[in-house]
This record gives C-alpha cells, sequence and structure tokens, in this order.
C-alpha cells in the first residue's frame, strides 16, 4: 500500500499543479494502474486544482481512460475502414462470443480486456488486431483464437 | 553532439558529419513502419545485427544498420534496402538474413529470390519499380531514408537547414510571404492556404500583442489513414523544423504537438527528437544566436475523432472535455487560452522546409495552380499494392489506384474509392479519370480529407459502409449540439432498417433531406461533414440502396439480415473442419459427405467461410 502512495506522488510531481495538466496526469495515472481509482483522481483534482466533477467529466469523454480496473491483457480489435471492409466487425463478434464479453469490457477473471479501437494506423495489414504490444495483422478468427490460448 | 550557436556552425556540422562517413561502408535499412513492424521487422533488424555480429563483420565490412521509418511499400514488407549497392529485398524475413549477410554483405552478389517481380520483371532497385517511379516525395521525402533515432543523419540528409535560413537570413515576413507564394493548402481536411493562415495570426497578433502559439496537429483521426504516423515516426525532425519555421513566422515562442495516444512510437520518437534539437540548440533560448526563443511541449489525445477540430483540439490541450465551440471567431484570433493560435497539420509543416529550401515559386509550380504540391496518401483496402504514396497533386485517381496501386486483385477495376474518412465521399469508377486536388474531389461530393484512399470492391457494400461511417460518427459526436447529436442517430437507423431490407424509396429521399439538413446545422466541420458518407453513396449507387429496400438483397453480400450462407454439395469433401470451427454447430453432414448448414441457427459469423479450404461456402 506503501510503495503504491509513493508511485502517485512520483506522478504527481511530473506536472506542475495547473489544470492544463489535468488530461496528461489522467494519461500517465491510466498507464501505469491500468485504471484511475476514484482515491487517484481525488489527488490528482487536489494537484492541479479542478473539482472532482470536472475531471469526470474529462474521464468519461475521452476513450482512452477507464474507470474500472482492465484485464491484464488488452485485446484491440481495429476497426478502421480498411479493417472494415475485411471483416473486423465479424472478428470484434467472435471475440465476443468466445470470451463472453461485450467490446468494451473485461473478464470477469480480469484476464482480458476487449476493444475496438477506430483505427491502429496499420491499415496496410488489415484486419489487424491489437493484443498488448503485439500487432497481429491480416488477422483471422481461429488465428485469434489459437494465439489467446497462448497467452 | 556539438551545439550550434549560428546558421554557420550547422552547416560545417554537417560538412563535418558528411566529410566522417565513410561512404564503403555498407549501410543496411530495414523499414521499421507501420505496415513493416506489423509483419515482424523488428525481428529482421535483430536479426541483421545479430548475424553481422556473429560473424564479426563489424571489424572489416562494418555494415551499419539503420531502422528506418515507413518507406511505403507496405504489401512487400518487411521491407531491406541496402547501400551502396542500391538493392530492395521485399518479404524479408529473420530466416532470410543469414543469407542476405552471406551473399550481399560479404560476397557482394544478389540473393534473386527476395527482389520483387511484376509481370515477370525483376526489379533490382526500389526507384526501378513502378510503384515508386509514378511518385513524387516532398513531405514524406525522408522516410525510409533516415533513421529517426539519429539525429545526424538528418542532419546529413539536410535538417534544420531551411529552418537556419529562414532565422538567419529571411524576415518572418518574408517567410509569410514564400509561403503564399507557394499557394501550400493545409493537409489536414480543409486545404485552408496555410500562408493566409500564417497573415491572419500576424495581423491578429498586432491587433492584441502578447503570446501567439503554433499547434501542430498530429491527432490523425481518419480511421484508414496512417500518413501522419508514418511522418512523426520516420522523420520527426522534419515536423519540428516546419514547426519552427512557422514559429518564426508568426511570432510564436511556444508550440504544441497533438498526438494521437494510439501511435506510442510516434510520442516516443519525437520526443526523443525534441531533445536532441534541444541539445543541439535549435529548439530553446536564442537559436542560432538570432534571439529567437521557441520550444515544443507534446500533449498526447486521448481517444476523441472530434480533437481534429481546432476548437477541440484547444479544449483538450487546455485539459478539458474535446469539445468545438461555435468559430463566430476563428481560432487564429482567438485559441489556445482566447490567444492567437495556428493549427496545422503534420504532413502540411513537414512541406514547409522544402518551400523554404526551394521557394514557394518552386512549389506553386507542382500540380494545378490552385492545389499546389504534392499529397500522401494511405491507399488500402481491395488494391494491390497497398501502401503510402505521394503524388502531384491533380493527377486522375485511376493513376493511384490502378498504375501506382495495381489495381483490384482478381478482378478487372475497383467498385468505388472512398476518400477523405468519415467527412468524405464514395467515388464510383465512373468517375475514375476525377483530377485528385481539393477543389475536384469537392465537385464531386467527396473531400480530400487528410489523404485516406480507401478502394472497395464488389464484394463491399456501399450501404454497410456509409452506416459504418455513420455508426463511427454518431460514436464520436462531442454531443454539444443537436443537429448532430440526434441528427446522426436519426441517420443512423435508416440505415440499420435499410441494411436489414427495410424502408421505403421515400424513406430513402427523407435520409438525404436530413443529412442536408444536418450539413446545414451543425456546429463544427465533424457534424457538417458527417452526412458526406452517406449522401455521395446515394448519388453515386441509388440502386445498390434500392436493391436493400425494395429486393431485400445485398448484391455484394455483406449485410447480415439478407444474405444466408451455403454450402456447394460439388466443392465440400465432408472434411469437417467447419463442423469444428461452428460457433452455433449447425452445420451438419456425415464424414465425407457433403455438410449442410441449418440456416435458421446461422449467426453468419463467417466462421466456415474463413476456415474452408475448398472455397465450398457460397454466400448471397
Amino acid at each position: 500500500m506503501k510503495k503504491k502512495a509513493t508511485e502517485i506522488d512520483a506522478i504527481l510531481d511530473r506536472y506542475p499543479g495547473e489544470p492544463r495538466y489535468l488530461i496528461s496526469l489522467l494519461q500517465d495515472v491510466q498507464a501505469e494502474y491500468n485504471y484511475i481509482a476514484p482515491e487517484n483522481m481525488t489527488l490528482i483534482c487536489d494537484h492541479v486544482g479542478v473539482p472532482l466533477t470536472q475531471a469526470w467529466s474529462v474521464a468519461t469523454f475521452y476513450k482512452s481512460f477507464s474507470l474500472e480496473p482492465r484485464g491484464e491483457h488488452e485485446i484491440r480489435v481495429c476497426c478502421g475502414t480498411a479493417c472494415h471492409l475485411k471483416g473486423s466487425e465479424r472478428l470484434a463478434q467472435s471475440l465476443e462470443r468466445d470470451l463472453g464479453v461485450e467490446r468494451g469490457h473485461t473478464t470477469e477473471d480480469l484476464r482480458f480486456s476487449l476493444d475496438t479501437v477506430n483505427c491502429l494506423g496499420a491499415c496496410a495489414l488489415a484486419p489487424m488486431v491489437m493484443i498488448d504490444d503485439d500487432y497481429i495483422g491480416g488477422a483471422t478468427q481461429r488465428g485469434i483464437r489459437k494465439y489467446l490460448k497462448k497467452i | 553532439m556539438d551545439r550550434v550557436n549560428k546558421a554557420e556552425d550547422l552547416r560545417e556540422l554537417r560538412n563535418r558529419l558528411i566529410a566522417a562517413q565513410d561512404t564503403s561502408r555498407p549501410v543496411v535499412r530495414v523499414c521499421l513502419g507501420p505496415g513493416c513492424l506489423a509483419q515482424g521487422a523488428d525481428k529482421v533488424a535483430g536479426a541483421f545485427k545479430k548475424a553481422i555480429k556473429d560473424r564479426g563483420l563489424q571489424a572489416d565490412v562494418k555494415p551499419l544498420i539503420k531502422e528506418t521509418g515507413c518507406h511505403g511499400f507496405c504489401k512487400l514488407g518487411p521491407l531491406v534496402n541496402l547501400d551502396p549497392s542500391g538493392l530492395f529485398y521485399a518479404q524479408v524475413k529473420p530466416e532470410d538474413v543469414e543469407e542476405i549477410v552471406e551473399q550481399t554483405l560479404v560476397k557482394g552478389q544478389v540473393v534473386d529470390r527476395l527482389l520483387y517481380t511484376e509481370n515477370g520483371n525483376q526489379y533490382q532497385t526500389a526507384s526501378e519499380i513502378p510503384f515508386y517511379a509514378m511518385q513524387q516525395k516532398i513531405a514524406t521525402r525522408n522516410l525510409g531514408l533516415i533513421d529517426p533515432i539519429l539525429l545526424e543523419d538528418a542532419i546529413i540528409n539536410g535538417a534544420y537547414l531551411a529552418a537556419a535560413k529562414a532565422l538567419s537570413y529571411m524576415k518572418p515576413e518574408d517567410v509569410v510571404k514564400e509561403l503564399e507564394l507557394s499557394g501550400l493548402r493545409g493537409r489536414g481536411g480543409a486545404g485552408f492556404p496555410t500562408g493566409r493562415k500564417w497573415r491572419s495570426a500576424v495581423d491578429a497578433a498586432k491587433k492584441s500583442p502578447g503570446m501567439v502559439y503554433i499547434v501542430c496537429n498530429g491527432d490523425e483521426g481518419d480511421p484508414g489513414a496512417f500518413m501522419d504516423r508514418a511522418i512523426m515516426e520516420g522523420d520527426p525532425h522534419g515536423v519540428l523544423e516546419g514547426m519552427l519555421i512557422e514559429a518564426y513566422a508568426v511570432g510564436a515562442n511556444q508550440g504544441f504537438l497533438y498526438v494521437r495516444t494510439e501511435y506510442p512510437i510516434a510520442v516516443k520518437n519525437l520526443k526523443r527528437a525534441l531533445d536532441q534539437a534541444r541539445d543541439l540548440g535549435m529548439l530553446g533560448q536564442n537559436i542560432l544566436g538570432t534571439g529567437f526563443d521557441f520550444d515544443v511541449q507534446i500533449n498526447r489525445g486521448a481517444g476523441a475523432f472530434v480533437c481534429g477540430e481546432s476548437t477541440a483540439l484547444f479544449s483538450s490541450i487546455e485539459g478539458k472535455a474535446g469539445e468545438p465551440r461555435a468559430k463566430y471567431i476563428r481560432s487564429v484570433e482567438r485559441g489556445l487560452w482566447g490567444r492567437p493560435t495556428v493549427l496545422n497539420n503534420v504532413e502540411t509543416l513537414s512541406n514547409v522546409p522544402v518551400i523554404i529550401d526551394e521557394g514557394g515559386d518552386w512549389y506553386a509550380h507542382i500540380g494545378p495552380a490552385n492545389s499546389p504540391g504534392t499529397k500522401a496518401f494511405s491507399l488500402v483496402g481491395k488494391v494491390k499494392n497497398v501502401g503510402l504514396v505521394e503524388v502531384p497533386m491533380g493527377v486522375p485517381l485511376s493513376r493511384i489506384v490502378e498504375d501506382i496501386g495495381g489495381g483490384v486483385p482478381g478482378k478487372d477495376h475497383f467498385k468505388a474509392v472512398q476518400t477523405g474518412g468519415p467527412s468524405g465521399g464514395c467515388i464510383p469508377y465512373s468517375l475514375k479519370d476525377v483530377a485528385v486536388d481539393f477543389d475536384s474531389l469537392i465537385k464531386i461530393g467527396s473531400m480530400m480529407g487528410s489523404g485516406g484512399m480507401i478502394v472497395m470492391d464488389d464484394t463491399d457494400c456501399v450501404v454497410d459502409v456509409a452506416r459504418y461511417f455513420l455508426h463511427f460518427l454518431e460514436e464520436e459526436s462531442c454531443g454539444k449540439c443537436l443537429p448532430c447529436r440526434l441528427g446522426l442517430k436519426g441517420m443512423v437507423e435508416f440505415l440499420d432498417r435499410f441494411s436489414r431490407g427495410e424502408g421505403s424509396e421515400e424513406e430513402l429521399d427523407e435520409l438525404v433531406s436530413l443529412g442536408e439538413a444536418i450539413k446545414d446545422g451543425a456546429l463544427c466541420a465533424l457534424g457538417g461533414s458527417a452526412p458526406n458518407p452517406v449522401l455521395t453513396t446515394i448519388r453515386y449507387f441509388r440502386d445498390e440502396y434500392l436493391a436493400h429496400i425494395v429486393d431485400k438483397k445485398c448484391p455484394a453480400g455483406v449485410c447480415k439480415s439478407l444474405i444466408t450462407y451455403s454450402i456447394d454439395t460439388d466443392k465440400c469433401t465432408g472434411c469437417g473442419l467447419c463442423v469444428r470451427n461452428c460457433p452455433q454447430s449447425c452445420i451438419t453432414g456425415e464424414t465425407k459427405t457433403p455438410h449442410t448448414i441449418n440456416g435458421e441457427a446461422c449467426v453468419r459469423c463467417g466462421m466456415c467461410l474463413e476456415s474452408c479450404k475448398f472455397g465450398a461456402i457460397n454466400v448471397a
């Protein structure tokens, strides 16, 4: 518990206490903890001097913030235009079936979080699925299944 | 590296670096662009390093490995370029590396099997390949050439020389004039003349003395576009140099670079480049001894498409939710914290150093008078040569898609090309000769947008594509103004119904009228251009809409409610693979006899289609 407290302090110290650094701080906390816990949100608000309501409005406006703990592995199905034409919707639906969660959610055992993203910028290899830091180009339903079994 | 204190220092530094280069050293350039990276280029680069170390080549042959930005021909990735031979190897796998090192680096021979072959011609170097030969690179000039991690590499290739010229030998006014002369128009989508924008900022600052800000928009939100990602990753100093020149021209001391959070490599490379530029003395206080101060801060986007809109982007930099505001007063007059702010996109800014170098007049003579210069496109979808291309403005669409792109694999021609992202439209094959420039595309109902070019063939349904974009936009609408918040919802409902074979021809006209109303009424460009994908597809593909509504058929075989999966009994061998993969367990049949699909239970997931090795699954 103590370790965690120093870590959040270290993150807060990266930025001056001004409202304009709210998003940067939320991003750093999200990156560190995988989500923004209520107590961290309060600490951020105190640091940059914005009301909690405003921070909630910002955290819920942007897609990249999560207010709930995320899974151990992040699965991101690219649903950019090129990927859509090459069947990304089918990939997303098959993952929803296999994992038993809807997109935007995390499995109960906190193993996987399933998301769709607008574009990963690797359109040449559509359809693209990103699992943690790995790009999987030309993804197929079966290929993804196999990949998930390995991790 | 030494700090440069005046323009002359930079030139001398460059000369020293060039002189210190050992030109006999072989250079291996491994493309680490978005496409190649996703195909394992990092492993190829690692294999080169290992092979060279294992063979002890550092001592005599001393090959130099460069991990470069996007070389463009993503379809053939991972790409490897060798100098001084100029050899171009395609689809290189880690296991090929040993052979390249042995044959090419040690013996100086060509590995034929890794060369690119097209229509029976084998090409040794990239410049001979038609895909490259028809391009002209300005904004993407350094991609694939330099290692974005190495400042020396950038300097040898001329980085910051144009900035030195501008800061040391030109007045800010001259820089603005040069941009006006060039006719450069913003590459982010709207195509507003860059020089005029800078001029407005200068005028606004005169009226209200104080801080002026510049912002570089790297929030490449259009799905299907990756030009800016490639530029930021592959030539970060080119972007910073453009920003520096712009800052000098408009008198800004602080710049912001707003980069999509989905582009972590771009953020990393830009951060490193920022530190390098500060150490070099090209950012910070008293740049090149001219008394001009300028620095840049990187802001990561947080996943909101609407932040491509200027006022929303500014809100985001200020730490707020990215909602746009009505632009009664333009953002160039009142932007960040109420101060004059110039917003330019990554590709626009990476053109600027070349314009200063070569002169505005030179640039103005490339392409048509109203849309001068070149434009980078991400050519993706159902096209043979997917990749990043840069061509002069005004070339016919067919040149890009068919000559450079090689057309649609296995088909006579494309069905439509989608340009301009969610704000653009679908251009039908009948307009294949339209000139690709800002004004010509708007005339036919589409737009240039940021440069995504998505090729569709007859297995792509235009109703589905329109529905896809509208779902996207409805999701991304910030919700501030009613026409966009509720209007797009309404349009989505129409399209959802059409894709299920419901609706009537009258409803199609209602949809058009709703679209027109949103165009007139929405607060910002996101809403104002949102109906475009629907309106252009209805304009050019009305028959296909009617096929859905009246005939209850999806000719392309995409819309789930209107298609059925069946098994071709002649082709089915009864191998049972589809049975094992079907999530609905709705395929039955004895082993080694043709199977059948129970249509009632089928959810049309496509699993059988994907797994069948005999092409026995029909979709109609």
